[in-house]
Parts: C-alpha cells; structure tokens; sequence
C-alpha cells in the first residue's frame, strides 16, 4: 500500500491562487437584497419602544414578529432569541434586520430607528452561575487531609477572537416550499435544524449549502446559526434572496469568541515532594447566552491534570452569565485555557518545592494503562517521553536553560506538554451526532464522498478523497468531494471537536472497504455506514465519570524567546515541537495546521489583547486587535510521530486542535524563564511584563 | 459623477462614478474581480490588495480618483501572465493555502516583492509580506514558496 502520508497537492489550491473561488460576498443573485443588522446599544435593558421612519418603497424591517415558530437559535439550550423581543442582553444583540437594495440607503435607515430603553442592573463578574459540574478522581480530600503542605495557584486568561479573514455572511434564497441557506460555515446541520425551529418546518423546506469558507477557528461552528436564521426569515417573508454580509468592525463587536477565563488550583504535597491530589475550580465567562459553554467547560475540567496522571482529583466548575457578547467554540475549546493553567501550576509547584521542574513534571507523565482524569483508561501506547526527549534535544533545551539563567541574559527557553481528547465529549457521537456518510460509485466509476463535513482551509476536501481513494486503490482523481449541500449529503455531523478525519474518515474508511467488495464497473453503487461506539468506551454523563474521549493526541512545544529589558517586548526566537496524532493522512497538511495552529498559540499567550469594558469590547478591528503578521512568525521546527491508533483511518486521530492547546503555555514558560518571575496570566503583555518587573 | 479613465489589467478603461468611492468596491461590483477580497477595510489585512503602477495598495484604502491615469492590476489580470504560473506552482507544492481568502493578495505582494527583489533574503520575505495577514498557515509555508517562486523564476523577475 503506498504511504498515505506522503503529501499531494490541495484539491482546492488553483481556484484559491487564481482568485477564482466564490466566497459568500462573491455569490450574486438576481433581485437580492441586503440586510444589516440594528444591534443593542445598552448591555442589559428592557425595550420599551422601537421608532421605525417612513419607509422608502422597497426597505424592509424583519423582526421577531416575522418568525414563525420559535424565536430561539437552537444550539444546546433555548435561550439566545434570533432577534431581540422585550430585552436585551448584551451590547451588540441583534433586534432587527432592515432589509433593501441600496447599502447606503439602509445604513441611514438603521441610523435613524431610535430604540427606547429601560436600563436594567447588568452582570459583569463571576456571580450568576447558569451550569455547575464536577467530578472526582480517587479520594482528594483524604490526600488533603494527608499532605504536608498545600501549594496554590490561580490563574486567568483573556479572550481570543478567531479574525478568520473572511467575515461572517449567509445568503437566504427563497423558493416555493423551500428555503436555502448559502454561507460560510462549519457545520450545514446545525443550521439546518436551526433554521427548521424557527421556520416551523419538518425538513424537507430548509436546504444548506457552504460557501469557500475564508477560515473558521470554531468562529463558524454555531455563530452563523444565529444570521441563517435570520436571512432565513427574511427570505420567506420577502420571497427575494437576501444576504446579510459583516465588516469586520461588526464581525469583532458582536461575534463569539474564546472564553475569558480563572482558574483556581490547591494540590496536596506528599511527605516525598509528591503531587498527592489536586483540587481545580474553573470558572468561564459565557456572555449573556449559554450557547456552547457548558460543553467547553467539560472540557476545561477534563483537562484538569493535564498531560500527568494525579490519582486524586477533585474537580469543579461554573459557567457564569454576564452581559456581553457571547462566547463559543474556538480551536481547543476550553483546553488551552486549562493547558495553559496546569502546566504554570506544575512549574510553580516544582519551583515552589526547590525541585527541577523538567524531571519534576517527568515523574506524572501519562503512561498506557494508567487512568484517566475520569477515571477512563489510556488504552493506547503514548510516545510522550520519546517526544520529550526528541524536542529537548533538538532545541538544546539542557545548554540554554543553563546559559539563559546567568543574570542579564535577558532570554528563556520553556517547555509545554499537551493533549487533546479527540471528538466529541463523552457519548456526544454516540449519543447526539450519530454520524452517516455514504459513498457512491457513479457510472463513471469516478466515487464521490457523501458527507457534510467542511473544507475550510484545514484540507478536509484533499484527506477525506485521500482516504477513499486509498482503500479503493484508485486514483485520488477519481474521487470527487463538493462543499456539502443538505439536499445531497447525509448528516456526518459538524467539522469541529478534531473529529473530521478519526471519526468520519474512519468511517469513509470502512465505507470504502465494502464498496471495493461490491466494486463493479459501470453500474452505480451506494455504500453507507453510521458511527457505532466502541464497546468499551463506558461514559457516564451525569458524574462525568468514565472514557471521556475515544482517543488522546499528545505534543510537546519549546519555545525561545529573548525580553526586551526596556521596553519588555517580547522576541520570539524558534520553535521546536512533536506530536502523535496516531498516523498522518497528509504530511504537509498536518504540519500546516500544526504551524497555523501553534502561532495561534503563541499569539493567544503573549500578543493578542481584548478587552471588555463594562460589557463592551474595545477592539474593532485588526488594527487594535493585533495578529501575527509574517515578520513577527518564526521558524519552526516540527516532527510527527508515527503511532497508528487501530480505530482511525490509517490509524489518524485527531490534529487540528491540538498544536494550538501547546502554544500559550510553551511561550509563558519562555518569558517566565527569561525574566525570572511567576507568570500567572496571559496574554503575557509587556505592561504585564512591566509590572512584574516593578514589583522586585 | 466624474469620468476617469485608467488601465485595469492592461485595458484601458473609462467609468463614471462618484470618485470617492472605494476602488475596492469599484472592481468587485463594477467589474466583477472578485478576487479582491475585502477582510478589515482598513488597510490593515492586505486581502484586498491590488497592484497599482507595480507597487501593492489596499483597495479598500484608495479612493477611484486617485485611480486616474495609473495601471491597476488585480489577481484576474495577473494569473495570466509566467510569473502568475510559477507563483501558484510554488504555493502549490509548499502547501501554503489554506482557507485561501488572503492569497490572491498575498500573491500580488509576492510579485511585488520579487519584481523588486528577485532574490529576497528570508527576513526580506517576512518584511515585504508583513502587510498581508493570514490567519491559517503561520506564514512559513507562504515564506518558503516565495523562496521557490525566486529559485524557479530565474529571469522571470
């Protein structure tokens, strides 16, 4: 079988260079209009009166009153409404679309809507708890009860907002019996079923269809629920299309973003300087709707000892509401908050303890066979240690921690070890997404892969085809994947959670492998497979005890930076690190998102700054809300371990999260290294900086 | 509205307009190049560059009139041409395109730099494409290729 890993080139990389591609702004319809949104000016208020002008001939306001069936975006829970009704809740939120055909024309007709309110008290802090989980591991307070002494840490982290470089936007199409929604989007079921609540349809009216989507980071998972719904109340009530594009100023206002987050830790030292338990309590702000929290704060909690196994865990929770935007999903989803937090922790325990940190934190590094954070077992064979050693040697980590620490060096060097639980929390595949793809051998013998999943820049469409094309053992061209179309393609579920190429290539994989046994030329074939849980994966979703994910990927990061001792800029030097996502489907691919993914990383540990006043964002745009550029990324160093995990396709789990999770806490260990002073919160700024440095 | 008339991808052309407008909007809606691509319209991203008279501009940032009597050349009028080939081939075989919304940009800022300097030092690369953001690669592979397009382009540039 020849080596899937070996890289070929992107389906999709002409009609990119060539500036062919059509991306939701580019796509136009005859007769379509435009939508902009009127959003909230207070943060919590009740809407007394809406003052709407005369309307020119041909401009449209689209309200609640215009829904159908339920004003709710359905996400998990059923409280973020699709416009406004008697309050609003955060600064931002939108109330109405005001609908027509000149750009102009409807900007002044949103500026001159006045909207009366009646201010409410908002919530800002940690203070109304909307979910509370735990869960143990072992007996913690015994091992508290038991400890010598008791070491604490408590630890924050800022926002992080996705900058995609395609902003947001839907189109709704109107037809008899039929609403389409074209967009750029993660996941077209999610909108589907969105979209049916509010429509007040079975199914067979609500048609999905992705647009090239301009980069999604999590940003584009349940977000563009929210403006189909509304285009898609628009359509039906106007039977025009209407297309409802953000700039980026309103895109960075009013879009979810990561959560801001504490994170408390107590851990039990043992009488031979042993990590005996540890207790964590993480507390995430969600913004004025729950939406995806709850599931991110799972997977906060989950990743609470990290990549160590302690035997005694006690972990807790909240997600609390607050009146400002709300927060999803981003890349890691509540893991590199906690990553960033554990591997500080365990740093500030071995300094605290006069103990070197490398062979300190070596000690707890997960091996096969051991338990989980829940109680579930690491069944594979984990290469963390040759990992470790691979990067601590490429990088010269032993030399420059020595040579770094003479005073006046002003440079540091740091380490972080990572997962990531790959796929959906839990039983949620077993449970919730209860994946289906097909695959159809047309009669042209050419095969093409029936999926909903998204290509968005990760590679989905060039992997998903590799996979089939390699178990039929015919050519990748004769393997065809288009962006997914609900009319067309069963629901394999969203393209987030790492889940793309494990779950649903696996079971492309197994799809392939029978229609190569019913293989016959000329005549059309359909194959079909569903996701089936492993047997022994045992969850247990209300103690939040047991496998919490089928399969771990694992990576290592080192980070070089020198500090600036004026100006406490920080220069970022190289990059080293190693990862085991079980088997790569595409060398090049995995190292470009491993790249991509890292630099987040790093990005979101020392660079990039949002802040919230009084529940309204204060960055608007990329020129206050700073990204890497191409003169601020460095050089990378990047090795992929081979470790086929027998349940993945070739044996692949999950990549696309995982590199991001490593970056914040390599880079924060590389400064608190530099400048000799415990870092506790990122991003790690040079006011930051500064002021640890004051504090001598 | 005033009339002017300037050269977009080698024609010439005449248009009346509102001279305020953005040329960015002017070539998306009037034209139809959609390559351009707007990301911030500030000036800050780079995703809607264009080639003004050789140099990269943010068409989001340069008003039609200032249009007047300069040659404008976007992605559509580029990719026709050698240099276009063997740029696509060397972001092609690095893999530097990912979501792809900041690369017709990024290939008219490699252009520019290369026409510049045909043999760009890496940190000469970095600094001529710091105008451009990319979100999805890390820049390193869009780097590399740039390095490629240089090799592979002998005399081209």
């Amino acid at each position: 079988m020849p080596n899937i890993s070996k890289s070929i080139p992107k389906q999709d990389t002409a009609e990119k260079t060539s500036g062919e591609a059509l991306y939701i702004g580019d796509i136009k319809f005859d007769g379509m209009l435009h939508a902009k949104t009127l959003r909230s000016t207070e943060t919590r208020a009740l809407i007394k009166e809406i003052k709407i002008p005369e309307l020119p001939d041909g401009y449209h306001i689209i309200d609640y009153k215009d829904i159908p069936g339920d004003n709710y975006v359905k996400i998990i829970f059923e409280d973020m409404p699709v416009f406004a009704e008697k309050t609003v809740n955060y600064f931002g939120e939108p109330i109405l679309l005001v609908v027509g055909e000149d750009k102009q024309v409807i900007l002044d007709i949103v500026d001159s809507i006045e909207v009366k309110y009646e201010t409410l008290e908002p919530h800002y802090k940690y203070t109304k708890s909307v979910i509370n989980y735990e869960y143990e591991k072992g007996n913690a307070d015994k091992a508290f009860i038991n400890a010598v002494k008791t070491i604490n840490g408590e630890y924050t982290t800022g926002y992080q907002e996705h900058i995609y470089l395609e902003p947001q936007g839907v189109i709704g199409l109107y037809e008899e019996n039929k609403i389409t929604i074209l967009g750029s989007m993660q996941c077209p079921y999610y909108i589907k079923n969105a979209v049916m609540q509010v429509l007040n349809d079975d199914g067979n009216g609500v048609r999905v269809q992705q647009a090239t989507t301009g980069g999604a980071f999590g940003g584009k998972e349940e977000f563009p629920s929210l403006m189909a719904c509304q285009v898609a109340v628009a359509a039906a009530k106007l039977k025009r299309p209407i297309s409802l594009i953000y700039e980026r100023t309103e895109d960075i206002i009013a879009t979810t973003k990561r959560h801001p987050s504490t994170i408390k830790f107590s851990a039990a030292i043992g009488p031979h300087f042993t990590v005996d338990a540890i207790r964590a309590h993480v507390s995430l702000d969600s913004g004025a709707y729950i939406g995806l929290s709850g599931v991110v704060l799972q997977r906060a909690m989950i990743a609470a000892s990290g990549v160590y196994t302690i035997d005694n865990l006690s972990i807790s929770g909240d997600v609390y509401e607050t009146n400002s935007v709300p927060n999803g999903a981003f890349r890691g989803f509540g893991a590199p908050q906690m990553l960033f937090a554990i591997e500080m922790f365990m740093e500030h325990i071995a300094k605290e303890l006069k103990q070197p940190p490398f062979e300190f934190k070596l000690k707890y590094v997960a091996k096969k066979g051991d338990a989980t954070s829940t109680g579930g077992q690491f069944r594979d064979s984990i290469l963390l240690k040759d990992m470790i050693h691979k990067v601590w040697d490429v990088s010269d980590y032993q030399r420059k921690t020595t040579e770094f620490s003479q005073p006046g060096s002003n440079k540091g060097i740091g380490m972080s070890l990572f997962l990531h639980g790959c796929g959906f929390t839990g039983s949620g595949e077993q449970k919730h997404i209860k994946a289906v793809v097909r695959l159809r051998k047309n009669e042209d013998d050419t095969v093409t892969v029936l999926a909903a999943n998204t290509e968005m820049g990760q590679g989905a469409a060039t992997t998903l085809r590799k996979i089939a094309a390699g178990i039929l053992g015919i050519p990748i061209e004769q393997v065809i994947y288009n962006l997914p179309d609900t009319d067309l393609v069963p629901d394999s579920g969203p393209t987030v959670a790492s889940r793309t190429i494990m779950i649903v290539g696996g079971l492309i994989a197994r799809a392939a492998k029978e229609l190569k046994e019913k293989w016959e030329p000329g005549v059309e074939i359909i194959v079909e497979e569903r996701y089936k849980q492993p047997n022994f994966i045992k969850w247990d979703e209300d103690t939040l005890h047991g496998d919490a994910y089928p399969a771990y990927s694992w990576g290592v990061a080192v980070c070089e930076v020198e500090v600036d001792p004026v100006t406490f800029r920080v220069d970022l030097k190289d990059l080293w690190s190693a990862y085991d996502i079980g088997k790569a489907i595409d060398e090049r691919i995995v190292i470009g998102q491993v790249e991509g993914g890292l630099l987040q990383g790093i990005a979101y540990g020392m660079l990039e700054v949002m802040d919230c006043k009084e529940g309204i964002i204060q960055q608007k745009n990329v020129t206050d809300y700073i990204i890497p550029t191409a003169a601020d990324s460095i050089n990378m160093y990047t090795y992929i371990m081979d470790n086929p995990y027998p349940l993945g396709p070739y044996g692949a789990k999950g990549a696309g999260e995982l590199p991001l999770v490593g970056g914040a806490p390599a880079v924060a260990m590389a400064i608190e290294n530099a400048i000799g002073k415990k870092i506790t919160k990122i991003p790690v700024t040079p006011e930051y900086i500064m002021e640890l440095m004051k504090n001598d | 509205m005033t009339e002017i008339k300037f050269k977009l991808n080698n024609k010439n052309v005449r248009i009346e307009k509102d001279l305020t407008m953005r040329l960015l909007d002017v070539l998306r809606d009037d034209y139809g190049l959609i390559g351009v691509k707007e990301g911030c319209g500030e000036g800050e991203c780079g995703a809607c560059s264009v080639l003004v008279n050789g140099e990269v501009v943010s068409s989001c940032l340069m008003p039609l009139g200032n249009a007047a009597g300069k040659n404008i050349v976007t992605i559509e009028g580029f990719k026709k041409t050698k240099r276009y080939k063997v740029l696509h081939k060397a972001y092609e075989d690095e893999g530097a395109v990912q979501c792809g919304y900041c690369i017709p940009g990024m290939i008219l800022a490699s252009e520019s730099l290369l026409n510049k300097n045909p043999h760009p030092t890496e940190e000469e690369i970095r600094d001529g494409l710091s105008g451009n953001l990319c979100r999805c690669t890390g820049y390193n592979m869009i780097v590399k290729a740039v390095q490629r397009a240089s090799k592979r382009g002998e005399g081209l540039w």
